[in-house]
């Protein structure tokens, strides 16, 4: 049975404004599931509609969310914090809003064993250094003590994760994890997550817009289109054979090394201009013209 | 890079220091002020009249810092008027952060109705000319020093509110707001434990501004005769007094002004020098 299944999803804007239509989604435990998409496709928002930590102006209209076989929405709203704050961790975007700036780091690292399992402070700071260690952070004692503005993004990042793992969650939201780092830092922070992953056997939910990054991580993939699933499938087969006409037009946008003369090749439309109708129009034009 | 970050350092240091050293200085001179004034504040000698300050012709050493037209020893009054000023502004300071502050917290952090209600209040209440206000809530609900305390935080309880809503406001879209909440944190202990700590530093600014200005509120609300009774000695009762004779005796006047100049500009220096060493990134 699938550890997080996502069902029918719908999260719309208090306007009205779909973001997600009918979106179902599943990560098996221990998978690797990666989820992309150009900007504005929805993709950050699963994880949010998951983590329930959705922005004041979008509402879930519709579907459910179970998580380890239980409907997260049945909840009430504690019970629901408390689930996915011991089930569930999350890599944020971006390392450097993601720690409180006037805070000391340890503490950060350790909030989530103290109120969510019940440590004792000092069990749980013992539990940080290892944490740190593990994700190669040299003398993690300074570093607990230290303030964010102290460290560097990568540095941050590393904590991040350590951060998410602290609390061995069955599932991780990774959203971007990758994105606001500089690229060679990109490079360790991906192999971290990786090593991570497969060490503690946590199912990860990566939410990415680079197809090289899906490559290197995930074993399967969910492909979103203006808030739209239009391909699920397993990482290889993605590479091989997409099997829908967006899946096609996002991979021969990804630039080629091999050819440097070649212009980029766009994806027709624009997911910001794609309303109700023109999104059905294109997806029809899509579909129609590209399935097998 | 490292000298020019020095220099910057050592500037608020020195700011600290003065602010905080008359401000010293004055809580002192107010605990101590029945022990080492010279005279009784509220005693009057009609035959020493408009003493000038000691290091004038004609003076009498008795009175170090002369008399008003009562024969009253300036020195004395402003002692204890120094006494009252730092009651106001530590009392109505502190009272107008709390309310104003939390209700910030609460629009800012919460949003929703409690900010529609909250931020609507604001609106009305910054509509009001502040210190006509003042005077207008005075004449109802009576003069003493209660009254001066109340009608402070009634008149000023928006500017903290204001400033912290927004603050809670930026601060609450942040990252780490949301990955507190998805580690089951609960609203309550979110805004405490994330919001709170970030908002502090302009807190604490704003605290000791609002200070300053409470001291000034007393002071207007003093010449304008409606502060504390009228024969209790304050900043702003003297500055009064003095208008009227400020051809022939300039410091009765001068004194009390300048003691009400220095306070204010020492809290507001206090406030901006504390601000930058509360802040972790530019500590």
């Amino acid at each position: 049975m699938s550890y997080l299944s996502i069902q029918d999803l719908e999260v719309r804007l208090t306007n009205g404004t779909p973001l997600l239509r009918r979106v179902s989604l599943d990560v098996e435990p221990g998978e690797v599931r990666a989820l992309v998409g150009e900007s504005g496709a929805g993709k950050s928002m699963i994880g949010k509609a998951v983590l329930g930590i959705l922005p004041r102006a979008a509402r879930l209209t519709g579907g459910a969310i179970l998580l380890d076989g239980e409907n997260l929405e049945s909840l009430s709203p504690k019970a629901r914090r408390q689930r996915i704050g011991a089930k569930v961790a999350l890599i944020p975007q971006d390392p450097l809003t993601a720690l409180n700036p006037s805070r000391r780091v340890g503490p950060q690292v350790t909030d989530r064993l103290v109120d969510i399992l019940g440590w004792k402070r000092s069990e749980a700071e013992m539990r940080a250094l290892e944490l740190l260690e593990e994700v190669h952070i040299q003398a993690p004692d300074r570093v607990m003590k230290a303030y964010p503005h102290e460290l560097s993004g990568g540095m941050r990042q590393r904590i991040l994760i350590a951060s998410a793992f602290a609390a061995e969650p069955k599932l991780i939201i990774a959203d971007e994890p990758t994105t606001a780092l500089d690229v060679t830092v990109q490079k360790q922070i991906l192999k971290l997550i990786r090593d991570m992953q497969q060490r503690h056997g946590t199912a990860l939910l990566f939410v990415t817009h680079d197809l090289g990054v899906v490559s290197k991580i995930a074993q399967t993939l969910t492909v979103l289109y203006a808030g739209k699933v239009v391909e699920a499938t397993d990482v290889g087969a993605f590479f091989a054979h997409p099997a829908h006409a967006y899946s096609r037009a996002l991979l021969a946008a990804t630039p080629k090394y091999t050819d440097p003369e070649s212009s980029l090749t766009p994806v027709p439309g624009s997911v910001i201009a794609a309303v109700e109708g023109e999104v059905a129009a294109f997806d029809a034009e899509l579909s129609g013209a590209g399935r097998r | 890079m490292r000298d020019a970050r020095g220099q910057i350092r050592r500037l608020p240091g020195l700011r600290l220091w003065l602010s905080g050293g008359w401000l010293t200085f004055l809580v002192l001179a107010a605990v101590f002020a029945p022990l080492i004034s010279p005279h009784d504040p509220l005693a009057q000698d009609l035959f020493a009249g408009r003493l000038p300050p000691v290091w004038e012709q004609g003076a009498d050493p008795a009175y170090l810092l002369g008399t008003d037209s009562l024969g009253r020893d300036v020195l004395s009054r402003m002692l204890h008027g120094g006494r009252l000023a730092l009651i106001v502004a530590l009392v109505a300071g502190t009272l107008t952060c709390l309310i104003g502050a939390s209700l910030g917290l609460i629009a800012g952090y919460y949003r929703g109705w409690a900010d529609l209600v909250i931020s609507r209040f604001i609106d009305i209440w910054m509509a009001f000319p502040p210190v006509l206000f003042a005077i207008l809530l005075i004449a109802v609900i009576g003069t003493g020093l209660m009254s001066v305390i109340i009608a402070i935080v009634v008149i000023d309880w928006t500017r903290f509110a204001r400033v912290v809503r927004a603050e809670a406001m930026s601060q609450g879209a942040m990252d780490y707001v949301a990955s507190a909440q998805v580690a089951g944190r609960s609203r309550l202990g979110t805004a405490l434990s994330e919001i709170l700590p970030n908002v502090l530093p302009t807190i604490v600014a704003l605290l000791t501004l609002e200070m300053g200005i409470a001291v000034i509120v007393e002071a207007i609300l003093s010449f304008v005769n409606l502060s504390i009774s009228t024969d209790q000695p304050t900043w702003g009762g003297m500055i009064a007094e003095g208008r009227t004779s400020i051809y022939q005796a300039w410091w009765v006047l001068v004194f009390p002004l300048f003691a009400l100049f220095l306070t204010v500009l020492s809290f507001s220096q206090l406030g901006e020098g504390l601000k930058d060493h509360f802040d972790p990134v530019l500590r």
